[in-house]
């Protein structure tokens, strides 16, 4: 183990297709997703926990489907279409899940926040009208210590409902 | 000095608003320290201890310093100066360079260009320790060790501290009772488990140290590094980053924090740590686990006449706020239940593990889950109901307790009449399997006395108007909690405006006054309280302006408004503050339990018990906290179903246990919490009862929810399966192993078997308040 990194590391020019922008990067090939995300493109939303897969909180989008990018090496996902928590919202419009967990107090510390709201957009991608137990069996790989869930769980029905609509704008700041 | 003569009308309070940070929150654009990235940048990590207990003979960084891309290596000979929370206990050091006392204890760290540089310079550190025989339970620590004690004071052997009280006459009590029942219980340890990682950086730039970190308290990290550091004050700067949860882990000033701080100092460059996951199990500070053993007397229908309540608590191997939770598990028992005589008896141990300090509840849901459950064994040998006989017993509103506590608004009554009737818990279906059980509890909302001694007050707020905008400046830490918008909402509500209108800046040592920050659930109430003063205080200067004009303030703009005020008395600033009030009683270690109101709770638990493979499946949960008033009802909600969510956690499967000197699961998925599939639905009911001193009546909320849920659901087991656990969390085999032994004919119960002896000094002897009970007669100065 000693002293490992301090050969020369391997590294390798990969473009990452992260929420609609193309990027030539040039990267450690060990680096996780998690990291070239944080630290070479500054997309700070997707938070991390445990950098073992354990915990949900890094999850990103990979062509739609959850991925925890503490497990994934850019280089597996070159040229398909990842998305991060700063993806989700249309410019400031907030996407119906967003702006539900806004309404509803979901978010409490935030920390979890990014990685659950990218699990349920793509559970309601799939499944547009989920039941309370759909919405728990899909989500039970992101822990969150702060809400004890019920508040998310309460959000992401509200997104789902027909009321909701498909966009929301953003909530009416004070004039 | 009622701050709060009379509920007006209100606008925004008690409204379901969003939270003022929702936004960022839910669009990934809140900054946690681990965010940050200053340009220059250096990376620490910090070499741990692998030994429980040792003597450093050596420390060589001779061959980390030369590994290109490490620009410092630090020991603990570079910041030799020992702090700690408590005054009492200044015994932690940021970097030890004498002895290691748990696996993760930090030996040296190291600044470089990048995180894996650091860390293979860690690795390059050679230590040579001579090891001892490390102390690992409360019995190793009770006895003589067999190399050295852990820490150089407290005593005998590896005692802490020793508490011993009496309140009243208890042998008279016991006495007078007709039944005298004794219990013994275990509530093991666990741990707070954020989301978020710790994380610290540092810059040194003109002389001066600016610190973001993921604290709940900028002010004692402050002191502690102004301190260590040898820097005054106000050359410091201590600021909290947007927080990703702490739950009282984060609230001890921690080494990374300081460390941090002198290689910004050394290097010139920007700092920063992030702990790993494994570290954040080692920097702990989480629930001590607590042995308890209890005697009541009561007579023949159900009312107590004398409660001697003994604890031994685990401390691990530093101070942190041990001295205080040891007095926590035996201050909260009378304010819920009316004790005429009572003893107390506590000890704190240090042992060779990751230290123990506060968690939700701090040093209380032990000693709630050992009340709870002996009083329910009360009822079932006098045959009576255990909510009738606990209700008996109940504290009343206005009263003060044995142990000179003074009740205020008190919603027990409510609150147990809300969970029994919307759970149905008189008129339950009886199967096997099925059970169902109650409890209650109360918490305080906030300390009434500082961690350090002095007469300042405990919240300050400062608020400005200017340009027709408000800011409002206070050193509260946001930690997920909502205080920011409880804050705003109680500036917008006097101002007449939303509470997204309201710009905060919080805790930041440089721009906002002392806050003592988030801990003990005060928030609310006291930087509350002086959000409160320093609202109503620019409302008349506003509105003289306004009536000055010959015009009605409600007439007019905010805008306009502020304006006319600041042409007719220029800056526009005014100031609030908060102190609690003096009503410690008259004896050695009153400082512990003295709070201005206490919030209390009522849970039912619904759950089915699998005899044959002894899991819990719980079913429902009904909870009702009596908050005062609700200042904002969703985030009230919210902080109670999180308190559920982790009461029942450390019910049903939480536990930090040791084997042979390591961790047994330093790790998210082996350290098991529960996920979306293991929460119930929770019925919350929010009962206000206005609570005299409180902002708009306002109590905590944070805390006091949690303590229920473990008795209750203890309680619901013996319901369902007639087998006690008298010892969390209930995992399968203990409940099997129950059930086993009732089969044999044994004893009907999983738990501990026996309370140590420990040496309790002959206890302080405290007379109860005159005419104990009513605090009407009484003198009672504010």
């Amino acid at each position: 183990m000693k002293s490992e990194v301090l050969r020369d590391v391997e590294r390798v020019v990969l473009t990452l297709d992260v929420n609609g922008e193309r990027r030539e990067l040039l990267v450690p090939v060990h680096k996780t997703l998690l990291e070239v995300l944080r630290e070479n493109m500054q997309l700070t939303g997707t938070k991390h926990g445990c950098e073992l897969g354990e915990c949900g909180t890094c999850t990103v989008l990979v062509e739609g489907k959850p991925h925890l990018s503490c497990l994934v090496l850019p280089i597996q996902i070159v040229g398909r279409a990842i998305t991060t928590i700063e993806g989700m919202a249309n410019g400031s419009e907030l996407h119906p899940l967003q702006a539900a967990f806004a309404e509803l107090g979901a978010a409490q510390c935030g920390y979890c926040s990014p990685g659950i709201l990218l699990s349920a957009r793509s559970l309601l991608e799939e499944n547009p009208r989920p039941t309370r137990d759909e919405i728990r069996e899909a989500l039970a790989g992101n822990l969150c210590r702060c809400t004890g869930y019920t508040k998310i769980l309460d959000a992401v029905e509200l997104a789902s409902s027909p009321s909701m609509g498909r966009w929301r704008a953003t909530p009416e700041w004070p004039k | 000095m009622a701050r709060n003569a009379g509920v007006a009308e209100v606008r925004v309070v008690g409204k379901p608003l969003p939270k003022v940070d929702a936004v960022a929150k839910v669009t990934g654009r809140a900054v946690y320290a681990d965010d940050m990235l200053p340009a220059r940048t250096l990376h620490c990590r910090i070499l741990r201890s692998p030994h429980p207990h040792a003597r450093i003979l050596s420390i060589d960084t001779s061959a980390a310093r030369r590994i290109p891309g490490v620009l410092a290596v630090i020991t603990g000979a570079d910041l030799p100066i020992k702090f700690g929370i408590l005054p009492v206990t200044q015994d932690e050091r940021a970097l030890e360079h004498e002895k290691v006392r748990y696996v993760g204890d930090p030996i040296a760290a190291v600044a470089a260009t990048d995180e894996e540089i650091a860390a293979s310079a860690c690795d390059a550190i050679a230590v040579e320790y001579e090891v001892l025989e490390p102390v690992m339970s409360i019995d190793a620590a009770l006895v003589a060790p067999k190399d050295e004690r852990i820490q150089d004071y407290g005593g005998p052997n590896n005692i802490h501290k020793l508490v011993s009280l009496e309140f009243g006459d208890v042998d008279g009590g016991f006495a007078q009772a007709q039944h005298v029942r004794e219990d013994v219980f275990f509530y093991q340890g666990n741990t707070h488990l954020p989301m978020e990682q710790h994380s610290a950086v540092a810059t040194f730039v003109d002389g001066r140290v600016t610190l973001w970190s993921s604290t709940q308290v900028v002010h004692y990290v402050h002191r502690a590094l102004s301190k260590v550091l040898e820097l005054p004050i106000h050359r410091i700067r201590v600021i909290g980053a947007a927080h990703g949860g702490g739950f009282g882990g984060k609230t001890d000033p921690f080494a990374h924090e300081i460390i941090v701080c002198k290689l910004a100092m050394l290097t010139g460059r920007p700092v920063k740590c992030t702990l790993t996951r494994e570290e954040v199990f080692y920097a702990h500070r989480g629930r001590h686990p607590v042995l308890m053993w209890v005697r009541t007397g009561v007579t023949d229908d159900g009312r107590i006449t004398a409660m001697h309540f003994r604890t031994a608590l685990d401390g691990g191997a530093y101070g942190s706020y041990g001295v205080a939770s040891t007095f926590y598990t035996g201050a909260l028992q009378p304010v819920t239940y009316d004790i005429p005589a009572y003893r107390f008896e506590g000890c704190r141990v240090f042992t060779n593990k990751p230290p123990c300090g506060p968690k939700r509840g701090h040093g209380t849901p032990q000693p709630r889950f050992a009340l709870e459950l002996h009083l329910e064994k009360i009822a079932h040998e006098l045959g009576l109901d255990p909510v009738e006989l606990k209700r008996r017993n109940f504290v009343k509103p206005n009263t003060r307790t044995v142990n000179w506590l003074r009740v205020t608004s008190c919603g027990l009554e409510e609150c147990t009449q809300k969970v029994i009737e919307a759970s149905g818990y008189r008129t339950r279906e009886r199967r096997p399997g099925r059970g169902v059980g109650f409890a209650i509890s109360s918490y305080l909302s906030g300390a009434g006395t500082a961690i350090y001694w002095n007469d300042m007050p405990h919240s300050e707020v400062q608020i400005k108007v200017d340009r027709g905008g408000v800011t409002a400046y206070c050193g509260a830490m946001d930690i997920g909690q909502g205080s920011d918008s409880v804050l705003a909402t109680i500036v917008a509500e006097e101002l007449g405006l939303q509470p997204a209108e309201v710009r905060l800046v919080t805790a930041d040592t440089d721009t906002t006054p002392i806050d003592l920050g988030s801990y003990s659930s005060r928030v609310t109430f006291m930087a509350g309280n002086a959000a409160l003063e320093a609202a109503r205080k620019m409302r008349a200067l506003l509105v003289e302006a306004v009536e000055a004009r010959g015009r009605k303030f409600d007439d007019v703009s905010f805008e306009e408004a502020s304006v006319l005020a600041e042409a007719r008395f220029g800056t526009l600033t005014t100031a609030g503050s908060y102190t609690p009030p003096k009503i410690a009683g008259p004896y050695k270690g009153s400082g512990v339990g003295p709070s201005p109101a206490y919030s209390y709770s009522a849970c039912v638990v619904d759950l089915d018990a699998d005899a044959r493979t002894g899991l819990v499946t719980v079913n429902r949960i009904w909870i009702a906290h009596d908050v005062g008033r609700a200042i904002n009802p969703l985030l009230v909600e919210g902080q109670v179903e999180g308190s559920v969510y982790m009461g029942l956690g450390e019910a049903l499967m939480e536990e930090q246990v040791f084997r042979k000197g390591l961790h047994k699961w330093p790790s998210m998925l082996e350290y098991k919490s529960p996920t979306f599939l293991d929460m119930p639905e929770v019925e919350t009911f929010i009962v206000e009862t206005v609570d005299p001193e409180g902002p708009y009546g306002a109590k905590e909320a944070g805390q006091g929810p949690l303590l229920p849920v473990p008795p209750a659901l203890c309680a619901a087991v013996y319901d369902a399966l007639g087998v006690w656990i008298d010892e969390i969390p209930v995992t399968p085999e203990k409940v099997i192993e129950a059930l086993r032994r009732k089969d044999k004919g044994e004893p009907a119960r999983y738990g501990p078997q026996r309370f140590p002896s420990i040496p309790y000094p002959a206890p302080i002897k405290v007379e109860p308040p005159p005419k104990h009970g009513r605090f009407a007669h009484q003198e009672v100065t504010y």
